[in-house]
């Protein structure tokens, strides 16, 4: 482990340059045309960092909004700037894939409340020239789907072919859905709720209580003393990743294997895999994610409850709805059960919406959406090449 | 109450005589309307009904691989149980709700038809007919459980725990108040029995198909 885990990594330090100067296009929004939260308060200015992939067509009828997931961001389908990596849906956006490039317009933004250009509790406080650390207001999905339309506007475009997303992404898709009715022509929600069950504010509670403990998280102004609660994050997210495996995954990956030793050694080090792999799961997420950032963003999950927002009955959320919804969820995902998107179906059902569902057999846990699971590929691109033929909207070789 | 009059039987001959109630299905749903299949299996009359009649159509199945076959293909389908998932629909959400082959295999067929008329200003039902002579006929000669090319499946394995008889049915319908506003029996080769007493029908009758309404 590091000597000083309290100081600001390298990679950390590249990772703040997307903060201010990220590899993305941005939108800034100025004061004057700031966006007013669900908690009350106005976040003005703001910015919305996004990436696109493909090309908008005439009439821009042809765009699919990609919505991240908790830790997620806007790279997508490109190599992220800060760890190299492939986008985190390489294998879903592109051209010949499913969310097919050749034919679709894909838009993916990163969340306001983020740490990759959109603004975050570390982006600058206008008031005080310094980052907002924990003088960021609370933001809901709501407040990050209004921001998101806010993009839209700015692009001109009226009407999404699809918004898409799983997790938390998901979460935001419904949103969506209620929110923008007229906006959206179909949606995709995947492995996700709507609403954030007590299970799964528990965990959130964890992994926050765990930053916060941390000395370095300086009261949430660790930026301003150039400090990082490191370690605090670091098991906020092996708390967090266990929750996004299944039972049967972590035991056909690591069973009770030693990481490189014959016998247990009767102390603390990670005698197994599994502990050496949550740990370094841990570390390599603080490189790529602020603190704060982590505190805001499972704060908007826990405040997420589209019923509550509409009378108490999910259904009253899409009466009248024109969208065509198709849901996805993972045997094996105990985070998002199948239950819960078997309760947004049956609240379709009742508004008498066009709805399809289809639950994937899986053993890979919550995190299935972001693997490569024949089935799931093959339901995104049949219900995408269908809505995209309702549309009108021609197939790729068919000319422009 | 009298059988239907025939309506182009040759084209129906020369269709797959396995599945032919489908085509007597699509034949009865007005073009453009909203339908809901209960049981849609993988597709084939919501594929049917979409392309050819230009119908509004989602569907509900059980077993999940035929739902993400459906889903993969562009067909609006949902995971679910007829006994359990229709009492989510609201009043007449649908012109059409379409139980072809499946209300045999139903926990209770009767709430499930109720819910049906409930939820569509028309129902659809076809069902393999138990009445018919060579049912009668292997249980009687052959002292087994018949097996046909309807029902297939051995007594232990098969899924069909309600079969009834379209004198069975139709009994049901009165009983239930349900209007009869077609009733089509087809034979072994899937033509339509016609000008036959409903005895008749019933004895060589190898299906029947039925249009109700509330």
């Amino acid at each position: 482990m590091n000597e000083n885990p309290g100081a600001e990594s390298f990679a950390e330090l590249k990772r703040r340059e997307q903060i201010t100067n990220p590899q993305s296009e941005v939108v800034h929004f100025p004061a004057s045309e700031g966006l007013p939260l669900d908690g009350g308060a106005m976040l003005a200015p703001f910015s919305v960092a996004y990436q696109t992939y493909g090309t908008l067509n005439a009439d821009k009828s042809n765009l699919i909004l990609v919505c991240h997931a908790l830790t997620g961001d806007q790279h997508a389908a490109n190599p992220h700037p800060v760890t190299g990596k492939p986008g985190w849906w390489e294998t879903m956006i592109g051209p010949g894939k499913p969310i097919d490039t050749d034919r679709y317009f894909v838009l993916c933004p990163n969340v306001i409340g983020g740490c990759m250009g959109s603004t975050g509790p570390s982006s600058m406080n206008p008031a005080t020239g310094r980052p907002y650390g924990p003088d960021f207001p609370v933001i809901t999905l709501r407040d990050m789907v209004r921001a998101q339309a806010r993009l839209l506007d700015h692009l001109g475009v009226d009407q999404v072919l699809s918004v898409i997303g799983g997790s938390m992404g998901g979460m935001q898709v419904l949103e969506w859905a209620a929110t923008y009715k007229d906006r959206v022509f179909s949606a995709i929600p995947i492995a996700c709720a709507a609403r954030h069950s007590s299970q799964n504010i528990a965990f959130h509670e964890v992994g926050r209580q765990a930053v916060m403990a941390d000395p370095d998280w300086c009261d949430g102004r660790y930026l301003e003393d150039g400090r990082s609660p490191r370690k605090g994050l670091a098991v906020a997210r092996m708390a967090a990743h266990i929750t996004y495996l299944s039972d049967r995954a972590l035991h056909m990956k690591f069973g009770r294997n030693l990481q490189d030793r014959d016998e247990v050694t009767f102390g603390f080090d990670a005698d197994f895999q599994v502990e050496s792999y949550l740990r370094h799961q841990g570390m390599s997420f603080v490189d790529r994610f602020d603190a704060n950032s982590y505190l805001y963003i499972t704060r908007a999950m826990d405040y997420f409850d589209i019923a509550a927002d509409h009378g108490g009955v999910l259904a009253n959320a899409y009466a009248g709805t024109k969208t065509r919804f198709c849901l996805i969820s993972f045997t094996s995902d105990w985070l998002f059960p199948t239950e819960e998107s078997r309760e947004v179906v049956h609240a379709l059902n009742a508004v008498a919406a066009n709805v399809s569902f289809v639950e994937i057999d899986s053993d890979k846990g919550h995190d299935a959406f972001l693997l490569h699971e024949p089935e799931l590929f093959d339901t995104i691109r049949g219900f995408l090449t269908s809505a995209a033929r309702q549309r009108g909207i021609a197939g790729p070789g068919a000319g422009a | 109450m009298t059988m239907d009059a025939p309506v182009n039987p040759p084209a129906l001959r020369s269709a797959d005589t396995a599945r032919v109630d489908l085509l007597l299905i699509a034949e009865m749903i007005a073009p453009g309307s909203r339908v809901l299949d209960i049981g849609c299996g993988d597709g084939t009359l919501l594929r049917i009904l979409s392309d050819k009649h230009g119908v509004d159509g989602r569907g509900i199945e059980l077993s999940q691989a035929g739902v993400n076959q459906c889903v993969a293909q562009g067909l609006s389908v949902i995971q679910g149980d007829a006994d359990t998932d229709l009492a989510y629909y609201p009043d007449l959400a649908f012109d059409y709700a379409i139980l072809s082959r499946t209300i045999q295999a139903t926990r209770n067929p009767r709430l499930v038809l109720e819910q049906l008329l409930r939820i569509s200003k028309h129902v659809v039902v076809s069902f393999p007919n138990f009445g018919h002579w060579r049912v009668r006929a292997r249980l009687m000669f052959g002292g087994r459980m018949p097996r046909t090319d309807t029902l297939p499946e051995s007594w232990y394995d098969t899924p069909n725990i309600h079969l009834c008889t379209i004198k069975d049915f139709l009994a049901l319908c009165d009983d239930m108040g349900a209007h009869v506003e077609r009733a089509v029996a087809l034979n072994a080769y899937g033509t339509k029995l016609v000008s036959m007493p409903l005895s008749a029908q019933n004895l060589f009758g190898e299906q029947a198909v039925f249009l109700l309404s509330r």
